[in-house]
């Protein structure tokens, strides 16, 4: 949720327009003005776009924790409507309706993308959780054991039935204007949906995952803004003449302390909804009633099935839980106020570049969907990297064995399989 | 790929006329072929004789419907007729002459192993990276902007990083298995390969930022954009084909070949039979030459599979990075079924039943894309090529443009047998005890434990009844 302008409020009309009236002159003039002039604090009527600002950011909030409340599902599903919004936005970004009137049909090639990288991403994610809850006697079963075998199958031959549909549109004086609307659409199918799917990833491991990277780039966000707002003389980078450095390094402090406070403290954490049951099993009761980290949650559900703990193993597993939290704090948070902030800047130099005042005008006196979502989509990437790297202790190769055996073994098998090795195990174990 | 060849007509033969004939040795020839990718056998370069500037000439004569080119060409017909008769017989002898040394080559580098022609594929790839980078910069621009460069490089060695890294985990982590300490490491480095690979991303993403100048946005973004496509363009086919090398090298070598073939084929049957023009794209290519390439391909397709599986050498899969001989059980794809021949047949042939290997079917969809669906990766190429105005991709290649060029078909071959390998026939025979045997060898006692704990749970909620 990061805007030009240092806040996530959104402002009316005027100040905004004012703002970026101001930044291009001074974009134009080069170093003509006096630096200070356009900095938030001395901006006369700063107090009513603060209270504007303050106003729809509680509105913003309040809709998101809705959404959060009602479980995975929403939240996936908010997460994939964002997202054809904003490839809505990108693809109409630098199209030019005199080319397209002669290329009829071409928008819908865009669509066919599109819908195939929905495929192929969520495809993969979600035909893996549905055949961990179905039932292996239901046709349904048939169905997505097949559409995972074949996953990527049907999914390149939809991308190439779009690449031959390309060619044979192609016109004679527009090649180079179609081309470019190729790559164009590559690259924004590229952004859109590494960030969305990585973000869906992460929900589906726990709606904390999903909610502690959001909420670090929001309080950045807000707090570079006020800082910013009451201290703010040194800018920062040329990209954004409105960013200063007392803002950033004034954010920075704050999104570290909120990080350490989210993970102790718990507040954050939700329950996964029923749908995914098997994310969920009955805790130690001791635990349940201490503290209700998801973090503890998952760590314990995931050992709980080896019947070798005794208590004492629970408790090491919770100390080491604990301090696995406060490294995750600690690079969530230098993470969103040192590095995230270069989407947003990437998103500034981005339409300098091409001219374009918002990316879009969904949101009225905000600009468009990609000008709330670009650190978020930065934050969204790293969060998913490091929790698979650091907080699961995953093996690449038990994965890619556990695909084959549910995809390859009928139930019967699977379930011979299951007894063989535990009988190996108990053989290693006894001798 | 050869289509192309015909394509810019006038200006490579005003190559070939001025330039003599260091261009067309021997060694930039077997450069040139090696580009081409691996065919064991090289019918098309013996039968260059007839794509001589004369025979050309002829060729485009008969498809006349082609506007500006067929003018352009005419002007300088008179002169090539008059030069080509005199080095036909030199150039087809020089072409012989590189076709042994490329065919030599060729066998010498499969004989050396599945090592080198990953080395192999990685120096395509550097050159074809090189080529694209420098396409579609502007030197005007470049010289304010320092260091620039660089950052395709930089993009270019973490993308090698990642790709590599993944697709070769298993084999990496096979081959140092004996020294413990390497081990640890290298396996550290396989679970945090993620992690690298991100962080130098996000450095040269910052990098990128930090470098904007004030009024060059649009050129910089233009380049960062270019940058990517071409990363993902380079490296998703030449990964794909990476893995199949180390699937075995018949899985490399039969749709290299079948391309090959394809073109060779649709060169000969437009060179006889070609009369209606196929695409606008390329005026060059007809229906007759793609019919008939299509039909000798699939039919090629399935006799090539029958030869090249006979030989352990090229069906083995390579679980390590040695480069020592091979010895494995092809599994069942490429054991023999015999088939007893109808009477009729039998009756006056001297064999009484054929053996196919059930490879062979397989071999004959691998051949149809090739010939229906891989020509299109050419018609992206020349269709780009018009889009930006530019006549080759580079100029590697002495007489052909650069790697691109030869390459463009390829790369969506190599795709489509990545994802038929991992879909129809890597998949096809497991059996618990097979996975048991995988589990027992190539997991730890902990990983084994895991598997059990997460199968347990799968099942377990299976049995529940789920949704």
């Amino acid at each position: 949720m990061h805007k030009e302008n240092t806040g996530d409020a959104p402002s009316a009309p005027t100040p905004r327009v004012r703002h970026h009236r101001k930044r291009n002159f001074d974009a134009v003039a080069g170093a003509g003005k006096p630096n200070g002039s356009h900095l938030l604090v001395n901006d006369k009527s700063k107090y009513k776009s603060f209270l504007i600002r303050a106003y729809s950011t509680v509105w913003m909030i309040g809709g998101f924790a809705l959404i959060v409340y009602l479980g995975h599902l929403y939240i996936t599903a908010m997460v994939v409507v964002l997202q054809i919004f904003m490839a809505r936005e990108l693809f109409n970004l630098l199209r030019r309706t005199h080319e397209d009137k002669q290329l009829p049909g071409f928008r819908l090639l865009n669509w066919h993308f599109f819908f195939t990288a929905m495929l192929f991403v969520y495809g993969r994610i979600l035909s893996q959780r549905l055949v961990n809850t179905v039932t292996p006697d239901k046709v349904l079963y048939r169905l997505v054991t097949s559409l995972i075998k074949y996953h990527m199958a049907i999914c390149y031959s939809l991308y190439i039935s779009g690449f031959v549909w390309f060619i044979l549109t192609l016109k004679k004086k527009m090649y180079k204007y179609q081309f470019s609307q190729y790559a164009w659409t590559h690259m924004i199918l590229i952004v859109v949906f590494t960030q969305s799917s990585f973000t869906v990833a992460n929900i589906f491991e726990g709606i904390f995952w999903f909610l502690l990277p959001a909420s670090l780039i929001a309080i950045n966000d807000i707090f570079a803004y006020i800082c910013g707002f009451f201290f703010g003389r040194t800018p920062l980078i040329k990209l954004s003449p409105k960013k200063t450095w007392e803002g950033f390094i004034g954010a920075s402090i704050t999104t570290m302390i909120s990080a350490f406070l989210d993970l102790s403290t718990g507040w954050l954490q939700c329950d996964p909804g029923p749908l995914f049951k098997q994310e969920t099993h009955a805790l130690p009761g001791w635990i349940s009633n201490w503290v209700r980290l998801d973090a503890v949650q998952y760590w314990n559900s995931y050992t709980s099935n080896l019947h070798l703990l005794s208590k004492r193993k629970e408790a090491f597993y919770f100390a080491a839980a604990l301090e696995r939290n406060f490294c995750y704090a600690l690079c969530l948070g230098l993470f969103a106020s040192i590095i995230a902030p270069f989407g947003g800047f990437f998103a500034s130099g981005f339409k300098r570049a091409f001219k374009v005042k918002d990316f879009g005008d969904s949101i009225p006196g905000h600009g468009g969907i990609t000008d709330r979502m670009d650190c978020q989509m930065v934050m969204a990437v790293f969060a998913y990297i490091y929790h698979q790297s650091f907080v699961v202790p995953q093996s690449l190769s038990v994965d890619k064995l556990l695909d084959q055996i549910i995809t390859s073994l009928t139930l019967e098998e699977q379930q011979a399989l299951f007894t063989k090795l535990g009988q190996m195990l108990q053989e290693v174990i006894g001798s | 790929a050869m289509e192309k060849d015909l394509n810019q007509n006038s200006p490579r033969i005003r190559k070939i006329r001025d330039n003599s004939y260091p261009p067309n040795t021997p060694t930039s020839r077997m450069n040139n072929n090696n580009q081409r990718d691996n065919h064991p056998n090289s019918p098309r370069d013996y039968n260059y004789s007839p794509s001589s500037p004369t025979a050309r000439l002829r060729w485009r004569n008969r498809s006349n419907e082609i506007p500006a080119e067929v003018k352009r060409g005419n002007a300088s017909n008179v002169r090539n007729l008059l030069l080509g008769d005199k080095n036909k017989y030199r150039s087809m002898w020089i072409r012989t002459c590189s076709s042994l040394w490329m065919l030599g080559g060729v066998f010498f580098i499969i004989y050396m192993g599945h090592l080198y022609i990953w080395a192999m594929v990685v120096g395509i790839q550097i050159f074809m990276a090189k080529e694209l980078f420098f396409l579609l910069r502007r030197a005007h621009e470049e010289r304010r902007l320092p260091g620039f460069r660089l950052l395709n490089w930089h993009f270019f060695f973490t993308a090698m990083l990642f790709v590599y890294g993944r697709i070769l985990q298993q084999q990496l982590v096979n081959t140092v298995s004996s020294d413990r300490f390497i081990y640890k490491l290298v396996s550290g480095l396989i679970k945090y390969q993620m992690v690298i690979c991100y962080f130098l991303y996000i450095a040269g993403f910052m990098w990128f930022i930090l470098t904007l100048k004030k009024k060059m946005y649009k050129y910089q973004f233009g380049q960062y954009a270019w940058t990517h496509m071409i990363l993902i363009v380079v490296f998703t086919q030449s990964s794909f084909t990476v893995a199949n090398i180390f699937e075995g090298i018949f899985w490399f070598l039969l749709p290299a070949a079948l391309i090959a073939m394809n073109d060779v084929a649709a060169y000969f049957f437009g060179f006889y039979f070609g009369k209606t023009p196929l695409i606008k794209l390329s005026p060059k290519k007809t229906w007759e030459g793609f019919i008939g390439a299509s039909v000798a391909t699939t039919i090629s397709a399935f006799l090539f599979a029958n030869v090249l599986g006979q030989f352990q050498w090229l069906t083995c899969p390579r679980k390590d990075l040695s480069t020592g001989w091979l010895h494995c059980d092809p599994g069942p794809l490429f054991r023999p079924e015999y088939y007893p021949l109808p009477t009729w047949i039998a009756s006056f042939s001297p064999w009484k039943e054929i053996s196919i290997l059930p490879v062979q079917w397989h071999a004959f969809s691998l051949g149809l894309f090739a010939s229906v669906i891989a020509p299109f990766g050419g018609f992206f190429a020349s269709g780009f090529k018009r889009a930006f105005k530019i006549k080759d991709f580079g100029d590697s290649i002495p007489g052909h443009g650069g790697f691109t060029d030869r390459m463009d078909c390829q790369m969506v071959m190599a795709i489509f047998a990545y994802i038929y390998i991992q879909s129809f026939i890597v998949h096809q025979d497991y059996s618990v005890e097979m996975i048991l045997d995988h589990i027992s060898i190539s997991l730890g006692h902990e990983e084994q434990k895991m598997l059990y704990a997460k199968l347990g749970d799968i099942l377990r909620h299976k049995l529940q009844g789920g949704v």
